[in-house]
C-alpha cells in the first residue's frame, strides 16, 4: 500500500492584491487559512485543484500544500506555508494588518 | 547626472502604455498568467510569497533628489510608506497591487526612471562605485560609462533572450568597491603604460549555487572599444552558454566549462567582426554623456564650524569617525546614510526618510545621492562646514545611525520574510545580530567587518563574500544556517570558507558572538582587523570556537 495521504489545501495569490488565499469547500477565495478545505483524498485534491486553476481571471498559482488537522482548521507542516499564513515578520504587513 | 532626452522619453512612455494594455487584458481576462508573466517579469514586476513585488532599477545606484523624493512619494501613495534598496542598487516595493503598477511606472517616467530589465534572462541595471565621482582614490568617474552601457543594453534586441540573466559591474577605482569580481562582466577603468584610458575586462564572476571569482579576460581594452567588446562577450556567450539547464547557464558556468582561453580567442574572434560594425555614434554619445556627468561647482568655505562641533559633541564625532570617507575635493566629505538602524530591517527606508534624504541633497549634496550594494546611502559631496546641520537632519529622521563597515552593518537579502524563492529567514536574523552587538557595546571595538546573509543559496545577501557569511536553509523543514569565514568582496575577491555544520534559527547570533570573542581574544593588536586575523591563524581556532562543547561552555 502506498504511504498515507498527506492532507492538503488548496492556495494561491490573488490576482489584484497578491494576497495569499484559500480555496473553501464552498468556493471562495479566503484569506484566513481556517477557512480553507482541508482535503484528505487524493482524487478530489487533483480535482479542487484542476478547479482552482481554470479560475485564473480571480488567483495567481495555485498549488497544493501540505497541513495537518488542527483545533482551528488546517495548520501548516511547514514554515514556509506558515509565513504565507501571517505574513512578514519584520512589518505587521500584508493582510495581517488589513484583517487587524 | 544624465537626464533624458526626446528619444529616452518617447521610448519610456511607449513602453509603459504598452504595458498599461498588457496589465489590462490581464486582468480582463484576456491573456493568461503563462501569458502575462514574461511581460510582467521584463517590466520588474515579480510574485512573491505575500504580494506583487515591483523592482525598480536605479542606474549605477546614482539619484537626485527629484527621484528620491518620487521614491518617496510612490512608496506612499502606492505603497506601506516604505522602500527596500538592495545589493543591486535598486530599490523595491513590496506591496504594489496589479491594477496600480501601471500608474507607478508612469510616476517614474516622470522624473525618468524604469523597472525594465530588472528582472528576465537579459542585461540588468549596470552597477558601479557607489562614491563614483567623489572618491579620493578614482582614477576617473564610471559613470558615464555605465550609462553608456544601460543605453545599449537596454532593449538590446540581440540580448533579450540570454540563456540567464546577465550583470555588469563598473569601478573607477582601484580599490574595488563595486564587488566586479563577482559580475558576468566587470570593468575595471585603468590605464596602460603609455598613460590611455581603457579597462581591465574581466568574466565569469558570480556567487550564488556555484560561487566563481571573474577572471581576465582581457587585460587592457582601449575605452573606444568598450561597446563592441562588450558585445562580443554577450554574443559568445548568448550562443555558447547552456540552455539546458538553468543552474549551469550563467556566464561563470560557460567560461569554467570552456576554459578562460577559449572563451577570450572566440570573443576576440567576435569582436574583430563587430568592431566595424560601430561607427563611431557611441563615442559620440559617450562624448555627450560625460558633459552631463561634469562635477560640480565644489564650493571653498572654511570648516571652523565642524572642527568646533567634532571637539564637542561626541555623539557627531562617532559619527564622523565611522560614516564619513575621503573625497577628493578639498573640505569635503563623503557621507554615508546607515539604513541599518540596530533591529530595523537591513536597506528599507520610509517615505518620510527618503523625503529628509532628498532635501539633504538638494541643500547641502550638489542635489546627488548614492544607493550602495551595502544597502546604505551616500551623500557623496558634503562640505564639511555643513556636516553639523546634516548630521542634525539626519537625527531627527532616525538615520544617524553610526555603523557603517561594522558588524551591524550587514547586508541581508529579504529572505523569506518576503521572497519566494527564499529557504530561509534573513532580516530577524540580522536584527537580532545587530541588537546582540549593540547590547555588547562591542562593534566599535570589532572595527571592520563584513556580515553578510542570504535567505537562499541564490546569494543576493553576497554571503560568500562576506568577512563572516551566513546561508540560510531549509534542512527537514526546519531553518538551518551555514556560516563561511573569511570572504571578501573587494579587489582581492574571496569565497569564503564554510565552518561545518549550520545552526538552528535560534542559535545563529550565539555562533556569531562566538566567532568575535574568538577574534577579540586571538588578535595580535587591536588594529589587525578579523579579516586580517582569520588569515594569520586560519580556521581551527574558529571552528573549536563554535563546535567545541567545552570552549562554548567555558
Amino acid at each position: 500500500m502506498s504511504r498515507a495521504f498527506i492532507p492538503k489545501v488548496v492556495t494561491a495569490n490573488a490576482l489584484i492584491e497578491g494576497d495569499v488565499v484559500y480555496l473553501t469547500a464552498d468556493d471562495r477565495w479566503s484569506r484566513d487559512l481556517a477557512e480553507a478545505e482541508l482535503i484528505n483524498d487524493p482524487a478530489h485534491a487533483d480535482l479542487r485543484l484542476l478547479e482552482a486553476e481554470r479560475r485564473g481571471g480571480e488567483i495567481v498559482g495555485a498549488y497544493l500544500a501540505d497541513m495537518a488537522p488542527g483545533a482551528n482548521g488546517p495548520e501548516p507542516r511547514h514554515f514556509r506555508e506558515d509565513f504565507r499564513r501571517t505574513g512578514p515578520s519584520n512589518y505587521f504587513h500584508g493582510k495581517q494588518e488589513e484583517c487587524a | 547626472m544624465y537626464q533624458y532626452n526626446d528619444f529616452d522619453r518617447a521610448f519610456l512612455a511607449s513602453r509603459n502604455d504598452q504595458f498599461r494594455d498588457q496589465v489590462q487584458r490581464r486582468i480582463d481576462g484576456s491573456l493568461t498568467e503563462d501569458e502575462f508573466r514574461p511581460l510582467r517579469l521584463m517590466n520588474g514586476l515579480y510574485l512573491q510569497l505575500h504580494a506583487y513585488m515591483l523592482r525598480v532599477a536605479i542606474p549605477y545606484g546614482t539619484l537626485n533628489s527629484a527621484k528620491m523624493r518620487q521614491l518617496g512619494m510612490i512608496a506612499e501613495r502606492w505603497d506601506r510608506g516604505y522602500g527596500h534598496f538592495t545589493t543591486r542598487q535598486n530599490i523595491q516595493y513590496n506591496w504594489p497591487k496589479l491594477s496600480e503598477v501601471p500608474d507607478i511606472l508612469d510616476a517614474l517616467a516622470e522624473v525618468g526612471m524604469h523597472a525594465i530589465q530588472t528582472s528576465g534572462n537579459t542585461i540588468r541595471n549596470v552597477t558601479a562605485d557607489h562614491f563614483a565621482g567623489a572618491a579620493a582614490d578614482e582614477i576617473a568617474d564610471p559613470r558615464p560609462v555605465a550609462e553608456l552601457i544601460r543605453q545599449w543594453s537596454t532593449d538590446h534586441p540581440e540580448f533579450q533572450f540570454l540563456p540567464r540573466k546577465f550583470k555588469i559591474g563598473v569601478t573607477g577605482s582601484p580599490n574595488d568597491r563595486a564587488v566586479v569580481k563577482s559580475h558576468d562582466i566587470g570593468l575595471r577603468m585603468i590605464r596602460n603604460d603609455a598613460g590611455e584610458p581603457g579597462f581591465e575586462v574581466l568574466v565569469g564572476g558570480g556567487l550564488g549555487r556555484t560561487p566563481m571569482i571573474a577572471k581576465v579576460v582581457r587585460a587592457f581594452l582601449p575605452r573606444a572599444d568598450l561597446l563592441p567588446y562588450l558585445e562580443a562577450i554577450v554574443g559568445v556567450y548568448n550562443l555558447l552558454g547552456r540552455r539546458d539547464n538553468k543552474y549551469k547557464a550563467r556566464v561563470k558556468i560557460t567560461v569554467h566549462e570552456n576554459g578562460i582561453d577559449k572563451i577570450r580567442a572566440m570573443v576576440e574572434e567576435e569582436f574583430l567582426k563587430r568592431k566595424p560594425l560601430f561607427s563611431g555614434v557611441d563615442q559620440e554619445v559617450l562624448g555627450d554623456i560625460e558633459a552631463q556627468f561634469a562635477p560640480p561647482a565644489f564650493k571653498s568655505a572654511p570648516i571652523d564650524a565642524f572642527d568646533a562641533a567634532y571637539a564637542a559633541d561626541p555623539v557627531f564625532r562617532d559619527w564622523c569617525d565611522t560614516n564619513l570617507a575621503e573625497h577628493k575635493a578639498p573640505g569635503y566629505a563623503i557621507a554615508s546614510i546607515s539604513l541599518k538602524k540596530h533591529g530595523a530591517t537591513p536597506g528599507d527606508a520610509s517615505a518620510e526618510q527618503m523625503r529628509v534624504m532628498a532635501d539633504l541633497a538638494e541643500q547641502f549634496g550638489h542635489d546627488e545621492l548614492r544607493i550602495s550594494h551595502e544597502q546604505n546611502v551616500v551623500l557623496p559631496h558634503i562640505h564639511k562646514s555643513d556636516l553639523p546641520a546634516v548630521h542634525a537632519a539626519l537625527k531627527s529622521a532616525d538615520l544617524a545611525t553610526a555603523n557603517i563597515g561594522l558588524i551591524s552593518d550587514i547586508i541581508a537579502c529579504p529572505g523569506m520574510d518576503y521572497c519566494s524563492l527564499a529557504t530561509a529567514r534573513a532580516i530577524p536574523v540580522a536584527q537580532e545580530i545587530a541588537e546582540r552587538f549593540k547590547a555588547l557595546k562591542l562593534e566599535h571595538d570589532i572595527g571592520p567587518l563584513k556580515l553578510k546573509i542570504s535567505g537562499c543559496i541564490n546569494a543576493c545577501g553576497h554571503h560568500h563574500v562576506g568577512h563572516i557569511g551566513i546561508l540560510g536553509l531549509d534542512r527537514a523543514g526546519v531553518e538551518n544556517y551555514q556560516i563561511t569565514l573569511g570572504g571578501n568582496h573587494t579587489e582581492d575577491a574571496v569565497i569564503g570558507e564554510r565552518m561545518g555544520p549550520g545552526f538552528a534559527y535560534d542559535e545563529v547570533t550565539d555562533a556569531i558572538e562566538r566567532i568575535i570573542r574568538t577574534y577579540l581574544a586571538e588578535r595580535s593588536s587591536p588594529a589587525e582587523t578579523f579579516l586580517d586575523t582569520y588569515r594569520r591563524i586560519g580556521t581551527a581556532p574558529f571552528k573549536a570556537a563554535l563546535y567545541d562543547k567545552e570552549t562554548v561552555d567555558a
